[in-house]
């Protein structure tokens, strides 16, 4: 396989604090890896030592095999969680300054057209909403046209129409053959987007594999939930299946039989609900704690 | 490399001639500040004597003790007597008494404070000494007054070059770090001397474009003197705002909030303000305070200014503020490129 970027054992030290704590991952060539985990789990400091950003504690990066040089920043796109751009300055001469600190640059106008920012070409940044100024972030990362960009949060405070929209964008740039590394915490985000996803916690990747792959390997297919007083008291509960909170929930792995089965025995399906099981069930199963805790 | 550091100072640029609020103050501060001193000034408000005297204390406790013990007269010592004669041309002192053999006095016969401190001298009584020499000598010379508002200016546009280059990179830089700016730049292939270098060169044509134009506002206005080189008086304002800028850059270097560098910057400026002769003559300051003063940067931007535009010197004659400005902003710079952090 065709290894763009490798991490090989990462880990930063801040004072009191192991952020990274041993990762290894690698991204191939036109994959969307993603970094999925609550906030301060070490994602962004991860990110930030693939960028060039940090330097880390200890472990190393490869890009296309060697550590990474000067010329690495000519190769990536970096969109950051926070970034100011310099005051007084209108769309259009934000990404002509940054388009003139590389050597290669992307086709401006199509970059523009991409983004949907023709229409905000002369309007000063700060005047920009919130969506219109991750479309230009996302814009200056692209300036350079790079091989690997880097995503950091990019949907974070969007209202969801944005946010939709900003999702519609990022598969855009992949249908060109970028190849992405973002971090986020929605998993509807990393589930639509990404091929391949860590899940980090305290520092470490605790899972990784494609997101519905990773949720068949710790869930059955489904679940189905019966209200208790649904159960008919006679019959014992069946081996996988778990009462909480008011609610009889079975874990399945083909519906139809499951329910042959409580028709015959006489449960009330009045309002049984089938559930699939998402990353944000994997998240509270493999760490004991919500996504967005 | 060029190319880069040309987008830098051109968005910088564009960040301070935007500012309209920004620009306006830059400008018309000075400004306004001349024109306030030059109408405060405008009469011979002062009621006490200045009197320059050459020679040591104990000649003149034996000598002119009853002039000296004068109240309501401020005497000045005076080392360089051709110094002192030229400020009595300009009225800066109304009279100069050389103690140092047979007293001598230098008064200037246009200046009618300088008449007055005369009959002063020669009322004093205390030459009775020296009857046979028939009292000290005079020395007459003439010069029209300089007025408070033409020796001050020089020292109002160093003052707001230092202003402007201390928080225009100081303070700026701060900001940009606290807010992400250099992060992200900091992510492009720009490299820190590059960085800076835009900084520094953004500021510098800043900071002498906008002294431009408050030199000829207040020449239009005020119609002060300009009697030296033009070249010497653009390059001492160069070398001082380089050391200016230099000095803002490795304030900088490495501050994270801009509440730091802002206190940072008012404890560099104060001093300065104070203590470089901008407002008024360190002349008959203690020895402490001169020696404070003459360690500090604006001083020397401010002697050498005046000396141009007052005495008419040349490049010659400044070189060495010049040298000395340059030099200290080298250093300076260097020192804040070795500090530099993008975070």
């Amino acid at each position: 396989m065709d290894t763009l970027i490798e991490a090989r054992d990462l880990i930063r030290l801040y004072p009191g604090v192991r952020a990274v704590d041993g990762v290894s991952f690698s991204v191939r060539r036109g994959q969307c890896f993603g970094l999925l985990g609550p906030n301060g789990a070490g994602k962004t400091t991860t990110l930030e030592m693939l960028e060039g950003i940090q330097s880390p504690t200890s472990g190393s990066i490869l890009y296309q095999g060697r550590p990474l040089d000067r010329d690495y920043r000519q190769a990536i796109g970096i969109q950051f969680q926070a970034t100011a751009l310099q005051d007084f300055q209108t769309v259009r001469e934000s990404l002509a300054m940054f388009a003139s600190l590389y050597r290669r640059t992307a086709d401006r106008d199509e970059l523009i057209q991409m983004c949907n920012l023709a229409e905000l070409l002369d309007r000063d940044t700060r005047r920009l909403s919130g969506g219109q100024r991750q479309r230009l972030l996302l814009a200056i990362a692209l300036v350079n046209d790079p091989a690997l960009v880097f995503l950091d949060e990019p949907t974070t405070g969007l209202d969801p129409q944005s946010r939709r929209n900003f999702w519609g964008l990022i598969e855009t740039v992949r249908r060109r053959g970028k190849t992405i590394l973002l971090t986020t915490h929605y998993m509807e985000e990393a589930q639509r987007l990404c091929d391949e996803i860590a899940i980090v916690d305290h520092g470490q990747i605790i899972a990784q594999g494609a997101p519905l792959e990773l949720v068949r390997q710790h869930f059955p297919a489904a679940v189905i939930r019966l209200p208790a007083a649904a159960w008919p008291t006679a019959t014992p509960l069946p081996d996988r299946a778990e009462a909480r909170d008011g609610a009889i929930e079975l874990f399945v792995d083909e519906v139809a039989p499951l329910l042959e089965h409580l028709e015959r025995i006489g449960a009330n399906l009045n309002e049984l609900k089938v559930q699939t099981p998402n990353l944000e069930d994997l998240f509270l199963k493999l760490t004991g704690h919500t996504l967005r805790g | 490399m060029w190319h880069r550091i040309l987008a830098i100072f051109v968005a910088r640029n564009r960040e301070f001639y935007r500012d309209t609020a920004g620009l306006a103050w830059n400008i018309l501060m000075p400004i306004l500040m001349i024109v306030g001193f030059a109408f405060i000034f405008r009469g011979d408000a002062a009621d006490v004597f200045k009197i320059g005297v050459i020679g040591d204390a104990p000649d003149r406790a034996s000598v002119a003790a009853s002039f000296l013990e004068l109240r309501h007269v401020s005497f000045v010592p005076v080392a360089d007597p051709s110094a002192g004669q030229l400020k009595v041309e300009r009225h800066q002192l109304d009279l100069l008494l050389d103690l140092r053999a047979a007293p001598v006095y230098w008064v200037n016969v246009n200046s009618a404070k300088g008449y007055l401190a005369e009959r002063l001298l020669l009322g004093a009584g205390s030459f009775d000494e020296f009857e046979p020499v028939g009292g000290p000598q005079r020395q007459a010379v003439t010069g029209e007054a300089l007025r408070y508002a033409d020796w001050v200016l020089p020292g109002i546009l160093a003052m707001n070059i230092m202003f402007s280059s201390l928080w225009g990179v100081g303070w700026v830089v701060v900001r940009y770090r606290k807010n992400g700016v250099l992060r992200r730049l900091k992510a492009t292939p720009l490299s820190p001397f590059e960085f800076l270098s835009a900084q520094v060169l953004s500021r510098l044509f800043v900071v002498l474009a906008a002294s431009l134009v408050v030199y000829v506002g207040a020449q239009w206005l005020l119609d002060f003197p300009m009697r030296g080189s033009y070249l010497a008086l653009v390059l001492i304002y160069t070398a001082g705002a380089l050391c200016m800028i230099s000095l803002g850059l490795m304030v900088a270097a490495r501050l994270r909030t801009e509440e730091l560098a802002d206190g940072v910057l008012n404890l560099i400026t104060w001093p300065m303000l104070l203590l470089s002769g901008v407002w008024f003559s360190m002349d008959g300051t203690s020895p402490a305070a001169q020696a404070v003063s003459q360690a500090l940067p604006l001083t020397h931007l401010v002697d050498g200014a005046r000396l141009i535009m007052i005495d008419g010197a040349g490049i010659a004659e400044v070189w060495p503020q010049i040298a000395l400005l340059t030099t200290l902003a080298l250093g300076l710079l260097a020192i804040a490129a070795r500090l530099f952090r993008w975070e």
